[in-house]
């Protein structure tokens, strides 16, 4: 099973021939996901690291059966390639770019509602099952396979979280990074939600940020399912000042709950282990699951 | 990114909506001039003085050196350059500002719009902002205007009216017209009122904004509607396609180490604590914070190198922390995934060496991609540098040091 991305899955990278997209396409294929060609408008017919390019994503999926894509496309054009890969049929769309501008990803987002495709990101590392298939920016070597799924806002942390969790003794079933922007495709529900369906995760961690109200969304629908399977959460930014990164009529959507302080308690009271120490992620987890 | 007052008028005017007259000036004898072009063109008699700064709370707010108010009111052409006098050049601190306060470079000289007539003037709220969870814009306003809303979400939720906007349909008239009936307004007010949203949308849109906020909204007494102050955020991800608008940014308002730090493609965020921090990628960087609190020490900055660490952003980052005094230890945490550890380490020698002279314990934890290579640089670099490479250590290293 796994969720997401798996051996089975046929990835594309939109954007394939530039200097990130090849950089990366070239990782994924050596970490041995299975890229079957690339999207670059005007390079259709050429080929690129032994894989076929094509002109559109259409064009794509119709010769390769492709059904997860990857998108590297300059911000300027990403909302684009986002919503060209949902009308070609693709069902993950993964959004690695950073910067897009927010009025593109509204649109970009309705675009794909009721469609039952899965867009993860932007500005995310992307999504990893170990030892089947990495579609992301991630070190495939620092996470090994196992029974834990991770849900990350940020990239250099899920490494982190991943990392301490493989130092623990356990091992990660798929990770999730799910993205920082204020608009993002997967919120934290919506990932936690696949982990907790899926037979092979046991556990996840949940790391999330100020900011917005992910996160105790995420955390009360736990608690109504009942608390099916252990959770260990921190928040990042328990310092980090009011006010500096939303202006000040944003605070009043998110509500009270946009601090840190705020998410962890919403957090604990519904069931999650929630540590202060982003140091203390995988032993926490040893414990919880020690403890079942 | 934030824009003046002053701006945000001009760009709102172009787009229909309707504001607050004012001529901006940056001296006390444009002011007058200001003053006297602003009579002909309006007719007002009184005129009032606005301090532009990025920051709220203006009108309660109070200049350091001369204790006058960030906003005045000059009744007469005559009293405009000795109340100007006591704003430019000034320090004018607001709930907003800090303790250090804001620097006034420039006043805008506006119209009075609060004349008596038939009617009493009343004060509105209206704001266009991003709904993050129902990724659209949401159309709030409240009767409370002039107040802090905040206050008024929290002790009357129910005074604020909030509309979403479907992002592809955009805002429907029915829209403009709940908003306006629910505000209360009728008559010539209704019919400026909807075409004022409407206007006010049309301008979010197209300038790519992240948040407008128009605070007070008056209906005057000749029930006019208009923009007596405008608050106006832009989506920095857009300003690529708005050239006009990136020229509006006033960099006297920053942090000049932010904007220095920004120069280096460096995100760096001025903090007061005393140990600094270098870190890739944002969230890790906000968990590094965190862990020098939990250590016994206080963060003295955000600082996240991005993806592509090397020698020269190691270097960039080193000479930005260190100019800040307060900085008693340096905490560098990299995660390396593509960027290697070995070739971070000999950035942070490198640069170390560069600079010279460093007094305070720097700390270097370094996992991911070659972490024992990179440790085995540091430690054998001769410099006063810790290695780490687990997060607890590294924070057993930051409690050691400032014990």
């Amino acid at each position: 099973m796994s969720v997401l991305v798996n051996k089975n899955s046929r990835v594309i990278v939109q954007g394939f021939t530039g200097s990130e997209g090849s950089f990366h396409a070239g990782q994924m294929i050596e970490y041995g996901t299975n890229v079957v060609g690339g999207v670059t408008p005007g390079k259709g017919g050429s080929e690129h690291l032994g894989r076929p390019v094509f002109n559109t994503v259409k064009e794509a999926v119709e010769k390769t059966g492709a059904d997860v894509s990857i998108i590297f496309v300059p911000p300027a054009f990403a909302a684009d390639a986002i919503m060209e890969a949902v009308e070609a049929g693709i069902k993950v769309v993964i959004t690695i770019t950073e910067g897009i501008p927010v009025k593109d990803m509204m649109v970009a987002k309705k675009y794909l509602q009721n469609k039952g495709v899965k867009l993860i990101g932007p500005n995310c590392p992307g999504v990893i099952t170990p030892g089947e298939a990495k579609v992301g920016i991630m070190p495939g070597f620092v996470f090994k396979k196992g029974r834990i799924g991770i849900v990350s806002k940020s990239g250099t942390l899920t490494y982190e979280a991943a990392d301490q969790i493989v130092k623990a003794g356990l091992g990660i079933s798929t990770a999730i990074g799910i993205g920082g922007d204020p608009i993002i495709g997967t919120p934290t529900k919506e990932a936690v939600e696949l982990l907790m369906n899926d037979p092979e995760t046991d556990a996840i961690v949940m790391i999330g940020e100020i900011g917005g109200n992910y996160e105790p969304v995420a955390a009360r629908w736990i608690k109504e399912q009942g608390n099916k399977k252990p959770v260990v959460g921190f928040i990042a930014g328990q310092t980090a000042p009011a006010g500096r990164r939303m202006g000040h009529a944003g605070a009043i959507i998110g509500g009270a709950e946009d601090t840190a302080a705020a998410k962890m308690k919403i957090m604990e009271e519904c069931g999650i282990t929630v540590v202060d120490s982003p140091a203390e992620i995988g032993e926490t987890m040893l414990k919880v699951l020690r403890s079942k | 990114m934030n824009i003046h007052e002053y701006q945000g008028k001009e760009i709102l005017k172009k787009y229909g909506v309707t504001i607050q007259r004012g001529i901006v000036a940056d001296t006390p004898d444009s002011a007058i001039q200001a003053a006297k072009e602003l009579q002909a063109e309006t007719g007002t008699k009184w005129f009032v003085i606005k301090s532009q700064i990025h920051a709220g709370g203006r009108g309660k707010g109070k200049i350091r050196e001369t204790g006058s108010h960030g906003v005045v009111l000059a009744k007469s052409i005559a009293e405009v350059p000795d109340k100007v006098k006591a704003i430019l050049g000034g320090t004018l601190v607001t709930h907003q500002t800090g303790a250090e306060g804001k620097k006034v470079n420039k006043v805008l000289i506006a119209e009075d719009v609060y004349y008596p007539g038939e009617a009493q003037p009343k004060e509105y709220y209206l704001s266009i902002l991003l709904d993050r969870s129902k990724a659209c814009p949401v159309i709030m306003a409240s009767t409370e205007g002039g107040m802090n809303i905040e206050e008024v979400a929290e002790e009357h939720p129910e005074k604020i009216i909030k509309e979403w906007i479907d992002p592809v349909v955009g805002l429907q008239p029915f829209q403009a017209r709940k908003i306006a009936f629910a505000l209360g307004w009728e008559g010539n007010a209704f019919k400026e009122g909807v075409r004022f949203i409407n206007s006010l949308y049309t301008a979010y849109l197209g300038l790519d904004a992240s948040m407008f906020e128009i605070n007070p909204l008056l209906k005057t007494s000749d029930n006019k509607i208009l923009a007596v102050d405008a608050k106006v955020n832009l989506d920095d991800n857009a300003l690529y396609r708005h050239k006009d608008l990136a020229e509006l940014r006033d960099i006297t308002e920053e942090d000049p180490l932010e904007v220095e730090a920004g120069k280096a493609g460096l995100n760096y965020v001025k903090l007061d604590g005393n140990v600094g921090c270098m870190v890739n990628g944002a969230g890790l960087a906000m968990a590094t914070m965190d862990i020098i609190k939990l250590s016994g020490g206080e963060p003295a900055n955000f600082l996240d190198v991005g993806g592509g660490a090397n020698a020269e952003t190691v270097e960039a980052g080193f000479r930005i922390i260190l100019k800040d005094p307060n900085v008693k230890a340096i905490l560098i945490n990299i995660f390396g995934g593509i960027v290697r550890c070995d070739r971070v380490a000999n950035g942070v020698v490198e640069a170390y060496k560069k600079i010279g002279d460093i007094k305070v314990p720097i700390i270097v934890r370094l996992q991911g991609t070659n972490a024992e290579e990179g440790a085995k640089i540091i430690e054998q670099s001769g410099l006063k540098v810790f290695s780490a490479i687990l997060l607890k250590d590294a924070a057993q290293r930051v409690k050691e040091v400032l014990s």
